[in-house]
């Protein structure tokens, strides 16, 4: 079971993006989309060493919700300072120790910061420890840090790696 | 009242064009203008669909598609270029 | 009533791809121009997909959700382009109007980067 259907999760989530690519449910392209999902984790597996564990998926759910409710927060925010005076941003570079372990935890919450409050995560270092993040306009540099922390790596950590 | 809406959104997008172009012209740094060609290309995105609205029809996303993963395979391949002066190691 | 929130939506998705481009074109240094295209642009094209799936799914000639696919694909892949730009400015040391933290040179030897780790969702 293990060594045949190495990554469940992605098998689901390759077949939908199949059956949305050929923008169509017919049983055929829902069996082509199965055997798709079936075959490329298989003969792509030395990519992907580790198994995924969605422990909460509820969690994952709320946390969805939250970023794309703070993405448009997010947006209004940019452009409010795009459209005022460039001259008053104070931009800074902030070095923010991460407490996630696994590669798709830590690439999610870079992904989150880029998308989200004013800010890009610009680099990580080589003992993973810590996420250098760029930020648009910031007074307190601990304040954001505990912020994103407690908003975004709290949650992250809560799903894929309780402990 | 629609096509009212999607004949300003054309102008805005084109608007945007010209401030990418811009950016791509004088941007000081390489990095500058390899984000400036990646706002270009999310930008024909944002044409390609408007134009499928205004002329409804559907024929458009594949191309809308195709840009977007061709866009980023560009991006991707520019920044390792600079990165390490090579990108296929 | 339909009309309306589709001409808000296009509207809106105009406004902020236009916003976006503003920021690449009118912000100081090449760190904060990063944030105008990976935000505002990444949302403008984002709610203008939402308007065009919406126009074409009630048009009653069947449900198609193709559009969703381009802006899923937008939202994972935006991030990932903009971690990597900032990695390749850091790298060139470009210009820029925040100090950089020194932390990062005793952690990190200058052109060694670590490349692709955070970068394949």
């Amino acid at each position: 079971m293990r060594r045949l259907l190495p990554h469940p999760l992605m098998t689901l989530t390759l077949a939908t993006l199949w059956l949305l690519l050929v923008n169509s449910a017919a049983p055929g392209q829902i069996v082509l989309g199965l055997v798709l999902g079936w075959a490329i984790p298989l003969f792509t597996q030395r990519f992907w060493p580790e198994t995924l564990h969605i422990h909460r998926p509820f969690a994952l759910l709320r946390f969805i919700i939250r970023v794309l409710g703070d993405i448009v927060v997010a947006n209004l925010t940019v452009a409010r300072l795009i459209l005022g005076h460039p001259q008053r941003l104070r931009p800074a570079f902030v070095l923010m120790p991460l407490a996630l372990k696994s590669d798709l935890a830590i690439s999610l919450l870079a992904n989150t910061i880029c998308l989200t409050p004013g800010t890009v995560s610009a680099c990580l270092t080589l003992d993973r420890h810590h996420l250098l993040v760029h930020t648009l306009d910031t007074a307190d540099r601990e304040q954001l840090i505990a912020m994103l922390k407690s908003r975004y790596e709290t949650p992250l950590q809560e799903i894929f790696e309780p402990c | 009242m629609l096509n009212t809406a999607v004949l300003i959104a054309f102008a805005l997008v084109a608007a945007a064009f010209a401030l990418s172009l811009w950016r791509l012209l004088i941007g000081p740094s390489a990095p500058d203008r390899i984000l400036a060609l990646d706002t270009l290309y999310i930008n024909a995105i944002a044409l390609l669909v408007l134009l499928g609205i205004h002329l409804s029809s559907a024929l458009y996303f594949e191309a809308a598609l195709l840009i977007a993963l061709m866009g980023f395979v560009g991006t991707v391949a520019l920044c390792k270029f600079l990165l390490r002066g090579d990108i296929i190691e | 009533m339909l009309d309306f929130l589709l001409s808000l939506l296009i509207l809106a998705g105009a406004a902020f791809t236009f916003i976006g481009s503003l920021g690449l074109a009118r912000l100081p240094d090449f760190y904060t121009r990063l944030h105008g295209p990976t935000k505002a642009t990444t949302l403008g094209v984002g709610s203008l997909l939402i308007a065009s799936s919406l126009y074409f799914n009630t048009r009653g000639e069947g449900v198609s959700l193709h559009e969703a696919l381009v802006t899923l694909f937008l939202f994972i892949t935006a991030p990932a382009s903009a971690h990597l730009l900032s990695k390749a400015a850091l790298h060139l040391q470009l210009r820029s109007l925040a100090p950089l933290p020194t932390a990062l040179e005793a952690v990190q030897k200058p052109g060694q980067t670590d490349l692709g780790s955070t970068d394949t969702p």
